[in-house]
């Protein structure tokens, strides 16, 4: 968690941080509003307590896996989604397997899933928008045939419960998982030459082809990774809920878009930092958690999470009016 | 040719017009009358095309003022030009492709009926001025995507046409047009003369504008240097007022030396239609430049050298073996080591908002990392040291390269490439819109380079360049290498006249010059 | 170019999306009647028309964004919104129906004119935009309606719902639906009528209007477009008011042919979906510029025919997705093969 939290180290900002440290800020004002909300009603401090923070952050970790994903294949200026069905079908193919290719068996779905996405759009040149939505539709045509259409009997296997529910020294496992992906991909993004290439085709497709980088093959890559890491999320959510089910990827679709955008990541891709996106995926989860600490029925939730992304984005806007 | 009344119905007044430090107009005075047909001469970069996009309102003059029939007027954008009556048919194309021909005629104020667009009215408006320009084979229903290139012209001329223009601008608009349509085109000019418009006419091709204008002003440098009645001026004198008297010094000296042997060959070269067998030899140290009007096929060359075209035929050899690459991935692969300076830094060359570091190192991060990763040692070193080289003039590497001026943008861009450590040079238009301190240095640049051992290919628009930097040219025309000159036979009436086309010995007025 | 191409043979080239888009439709239809027991016969044609309308009018909704080269993630929950308002509104004396049924679309066009200020004014892309406005729409059907439930005014529901002649029967037309004129057409299905007035009185003069134009052009070429003087910004933001105003006609059909309203979450969703992949399998381009609101009725038509065949070959609905996302991934693999002839690989970036 530390990378969600990291303070800026000068007071000159730049443009990617600014959506950070305003996301952080509001991370925190969610906090003391929450805070203070069950001081008054029960004098309990319940959103600042060590189990609770952690207990969050573990649900959150399935939406941070996602959105790692995704904002991979946004970076790019692209989008995917096909992960909620990417997600289930994973998950389903994990408990079915099961044994000790369980997880290797969802991971390589996802991966699969994720290829066909790349290719799709890389050397089809077909809008990944809606060459993601058809591969989405087959994928859950095809897990109905493999289903019948009910939540498949096949469990979980202990290591993917172990790995989604169980917890070392009280952390939960869920969070180590997520620490690890978190830490990949902001190495690859910062370090490696395909984060390079990543940035690069997303800010000017045309001028990194010109500069001789592997374009084509960045996309499928970037795609095949998004895919994996929806897989993965797949099957730590079969291990938390102990089986597979129906439609169990399709809460993640829109809330990883968000938590990428809400984290400073440009939606036409180019710019944005991974350092956001645990941001974003923080702010998402804690907003949730808050509202319903205050038992806010679902019809204000959405309103007030549907007026947090505006806000968060013309906040982000007005700051870089202010630089020129 | 008739002269109305004396009063001009455009003049401007000491407008001047800077892009960030490079001097597109200074000072200059224009005028031009109603039922005359003006040209405007000059070499790329005179100032001619800022010039008329001033007058139609695509920019802002920093000073100076315009009066339009006695009236100051001042256009905030191109829509305000069109409304006074000032009409310009730009060189790219300002069609909507998706639309059809008819919508694209009627496009800023289409005929209505009840509030609706009456598509009847707009049609039949359509075929008029289609059929007035020679165009009745076009269907207006038709889309403008699927239109060739010189119908789409003559659908550009037609929707200025229907603005009912006082003063028409046309900017190279009949580049593309066969010769049939241009027949037509003068004859309908020459019409909207006798009608009393005026016509501004922006044209490389020296013969049509004999044909056409009543009077010509000559641009150089950004300057307005001279108007006269056509045929005040012979041939030989027009082209010397174009060219200019003096004597550039900044290019440096050069040495006339042996023939090296070939390291690029290129043989029987072709793609599409774009090029036709494109015969070119490259040496070790030599700089060869590639002439001729724009959109003759050099970019095409270029790109088909570096990977980047697909059926492209004919042979291309490195070092005796075939090396034609297929990617630009290839092209800069250990065997070739070719490299490509694009046309269009800001869409092909840079990542605008990413860093100067990124940008340098985006061609080279495969000698600056180990195994999957970049390294961050190498790669400061690198780009601290193409920083110094090419005295690019920075903050911090860590600053967007947009922050950047255009010449240090270009440096970034040459940088870049240099990291890569090139055998093959390909540079495609690397100084346009560039300040002349940047180019002074990149002429430098490229003879230590050549000197070095690389081969260069560079195509320019300016005549001077190729004059100053080249050993050899190659001046193109239709696709194909025309005339190669070499040595002290490159001069600008050798260029100018191969790039028109024109036959040098047969032209008395070039004769004249020389 | 041969002289004289007819102009028919251009409109039909012009139009292959929708031309193809029609005959697929035609085709899966009537395989569908031929296979059905009771095949071409009113009762499975009302039936059709009414499952089939209100997805057609979202899929209308998603088209002006997409010609425009933008996206709206919030048709789906804006139809969800109109439908739980008129779950409240739509009943009482025919002034109150009236009313009723005028601020249902009143909300859907207020509802996209905000996204289209939001867009303009906040310069935040159309797909976020929506992704957040659309999350603001469902709570506010949630607020209205908590439970399913509800009630719209019966006899507007069986007029609409069935044929002309029980149309002509409950308000009294026509002699009750028995005038001999009427019988020619008295077993068209209401429903359908009222898809082809909104096109007709909606869309195809819309399609004419300036702004209409505009918003083609923008999607074409917005550089060029902002150039030649058309009103950019006011086109934006009309394109998203009427995408507002055919979600919401989507959810007002919803209310009335379900006699209810219901904030359902994943119903607004799979909406939304299924307007996208309808606008594509109507022929209109994602980058904008080409196509109509017409191809992608028959876009949503296909999506629910496929549905209807499914069912009478009684395989589990939900197996049908296989089916619809194979279609479509034909079809844009299809058009994707294009790039295969790009000579100039430059051009794959533009």
């Amino acid at each position: 968690m530390s990378a969600a939290l990291e303070k800026p180290a000068r007071f000159a900002l730049g443009p990617d941080d600014k959506p950070i440290v305003i996301a952080s800020a509001f991370i925190i004002l969610l906090l003391v509003i929450g805070t203070a909300y069950t001081l008054v009603t029960a004098g309990t401090m319940t959103l600042l307590s060590p189990n609770y923070l952690l207990q969050q952050l573990q649900i959150g970790a399935f939406l941070g896996i996602v959105a790692a994903g995704m904002m991979l294949v946004i970076l790019i200026g692209h989008i995917d989604l096909s992960v909620a069905w990417t997600l289930a079908a994973s998950a389903m193919m994990a408990t079915t397997v099961g044994g000790p290719w369980a997880i290797p068996t969802g991971l390589a779905v996802g991966l699969a899933v994720g290829l066909v996405n790349g290719l799709g759009v890389a050397y089809l040149r077909v809008p990944s928008m809606i060459f993601t939505l058809a591969v989405n539709a087959v994928m859950r045509g095809l897990m109905v045939a493999h289903t019948g259409g009910f939540a498949p009997q096949t469990a979980a296997t202990d290591l993917m419960r172990f790995l989604a529910a169980g917890r070392v020294g009280g952390i939960p496992m869920a969070i180590f998982v997520w620490v690890g992906v978190s830490i990949v991909i902001a190495v690859v993004l910062k370090r490696t030459v395909f984060g390079r290439t990543i940035y690069a085709i997303g800010n000017r497709e045309a001028a990194a082809y010109l500069a001789g980088m592997r374009t084509r093959g960045v996309i499928v890559a970037a795609f095949a990774a998004c895919g994996m890491l929806a897989g993965l999320a797949g099957v730590l959510l079969a291990g938390y809920s102990t089986k597979a089910y129906q439609g169990m990827g399709d809460a993640y679709v829109l809330p990883a878009i968000a938590a990428v955008v809400i984290g400073g990541a440009n939606i036409l891709g180019g710019s944005g930092r991974y350092a956001g996106t645990v941001v974003g995926v923080v702010l998402i989860v804690l907003l949730n958690s808050v509202l319903s600490i205050m038992q806010m029925p679902e019809a204000g939730r959405q309103i007030i999470y549907g007026a947090v992304i505006i806000t968060m984005l013309l906040a982000y806007r007005s700051g870089r009016v202010h630089q020129g | 040719m008739i002269d109305r009344d004396a009063r001009p119905l455009l003049e401007l007044s000491q407008t001047s017009k800077r892009y960030g430090g490079v001097r597109a107009l200074e000072g200059v005075d224009f005028a031009c009358s109603a039922g005359s047909i003006h040209a405007i001469l000059g070499e790329n970069g005179a100032g001619k095309s800022t010039l008329i996009k001033i007058v139609s309102g695509v920019v802002q003059p920093d000073s100076g003022s315009m009066r339009l029939d006695g009236q100051d007027v001042r256009f905030s954008n191109p829509a305000a030009a069109n409304a006074a009556g000032v009409v310009c048919v730009f060189q790219e194309l300002s069609l909507m492709p998706d639309l059809s021909v008819a919508d694209n005629i009627s496009i800023a104020g289409p005929p209505t009926r009840m509030g609706l667009i009456d598509a009847r009215a707009q049609r039949r408006r359509a075929e008029e001025l289609l059929a007035s320009i020679g165009c009745e084979d076009v269907n207006p229903l038709l889309r403008v995507r699927d239109l060739p290139l010189s119908r789409r012209q003559m659908v550009e001329i037609a929707k200025a046409l229907g603005k009912r223009p006082r003063l028409l601008i046309l900017d190279e608009a009949t580049s593309a047009l066969t010769n049939a349509d241009v027949t037509v085109i003068y004859e309908v000019l020459k019409r909207l003369r006798e009608d009393g418009l005026s016509i501004l006419y922006i044209s490389h091709r020296m013969h049509e504008i004999e044909a056409l204008a009543d009077r010509a002003s000559v641009f150089r440098n950004g300057r307005h240097i001279e108007t006269f009645p056509m045929g005040a001026r012979s041939h030989g004198e027009i082209v010397e007022l174009m060219i200019g008297r003096e004597i550039s010094a900044q290019y440096p000296t050069r040495v006339t030396r042996p023939r090296p042997a070939p390291l690029l060959e290129v043989r029987k070269l072709s793609w599409e239609n774009r090029l036709r067998d494109v015969d070119l030899s490259l040496g070790m140290g030599e700089i060869v430049g590639l002439g001729g009007l724009d959109g003759q096929g050099q970019k095409e060359l270029l790109l088909a050298l570096f990977g980047v075209l697909k059926g492209v035929s004919g042979d291309m050899l490195i070092d005796g073996k075939p090396a034609l690459p297929s990617s630009p991935v290839d092209a800069k692969g250990p065997g070739r080591r070719i490299a490509l300076i694009p046309e269009d830094r800001k869409t092909e060359g840079l990542m605008l908002p990413m860093s100067i570091a990124e940008n340098l190192c985006s061609a080279s991060l495969d000698a600056l990392s180990s195994g999957p990763f970049i390294d961050p040692g190498k790669q400061d070193v690198a780009v601290a040291e193409a920083i110094r080289q090419l005295q690019i003039k920075i903050g911090s590497p860590a600053d967007p390269v947009a922050t950047l001026s255009g010449g240090n943008q270009q440096k970034v861009v040459i940088a870049k490439w240099l990291m890569t450590k090139p055998r093959i040079i390909l540079l495609n238009d690397p100084t346009r819109g560039i300040d002349v301190g940047t180019k002074q240095e990149i002429y430098g640049l490229l003879r230590v380079l050549a000197d070095a051992g690389a081969a260069i290919l560079f195509y320019s628009t300016d005549y001077d360049e190729l004059i100053g930097c080249c050993d050899r040219v190659a001046v193109m025309y239709d696709g194909a290498i025309r005339v190669e000159l070499e040595g002290d036979a490159i001069t600008e009436q050798a260029l100018i006249a191969s790039a028109l086309n024109i036959d040098t010995a047969s032209t008395p007025a070039l004769e004249h010059a020389s | 170019m041969s002289r004289p191409t007819a102009d028919w043979l251009i409109r039909l080239r012009q139009n292959t999306g929708l031309a193809s888009a029609i005959a697929l439709f035609l085709a899966f239809y009537l395989f569908y009647n031929i296979f059905h027991p009771k095949g071409f016969s009113t009762p499975v044609l009302v039936q059709n028309a009414d499952e089939a309308i209100a997805l057609a009018m979202v899929a209308m909704a998603q088209t002006i964004p997409v010609l425009m080269g933008g996206l709206d993630l919030s048709v789906g929950a804006v139809m969800t919104m109109v439908n739980c308002l008129a779950s409240h509104l739509v009943i009482g004396s025919p002034l109150q129906i009236a009313f009723g049924i005028v601020t249902c679309i009143a909300a859907g066009a207020a509802f996209g004119f905000a996204n289209g200020c939001i867009v303009v004014y906040g310069r935040i892309q159309p797909i976020i935009t929506t992704l957040a406005t659309g999350a603001i729409a469902i709570g506010i059907a949630l607020f209205l309606r908590p439970k399913p439930g509800g009630k719209v005014d019966e006899d507007l529901s069986w007029a609409l719902t069935n044929s002309l002649s029980d149309f002509a029967e409950t308000y009294g037309l026509f002699d009750g639906g028995k005038a001999a004129w009427f019988q020619p057409i008295a077993w068209i299905p209401a429903a359908l009528v009222l898809l082809v007035l909104v096109i007709l009185l909606i869309w195809v003069p819309f399609r004419r209007t300036v702004i209409g134009r505009t918003i083609y052009a923008v999607g074409s070429a917005e550089g060029a477009a902002f150039m030649s003087g058309l009103p950019v910004d006011r086109a934006k933001i009309a394109a998203f008011t009427l995408s507002g105003v055919f979600a919401a006609l989507g959810g007002l059909f919803l209310a009335i042919q379900t006699s209810s309203g219901n904030a359902d979450l994943p119903q607004a969703s799979a909406y939304t979906l299924n307007s996208i992949a309808a606008v594509v399998l109507g022929g209109t381009s994602l980058l904008g510029g080409s196509g109509s609101a017409v191809g992608s009725v028959f876009g949503a038509l296909i999506l629910r025919v496929i549905s209807f065949n499914f069912r009478i070959f009684d395989i589990p609905p939900l197996m049908q997705s296989l089916v619809e996302g194979l279609i479509l991934l034909a079809a844009v693999s299809l058009g994707g093969l294009r790039v295969l002839q790009v000579k100039n690989r430059l051009e794959l970036f533009r």
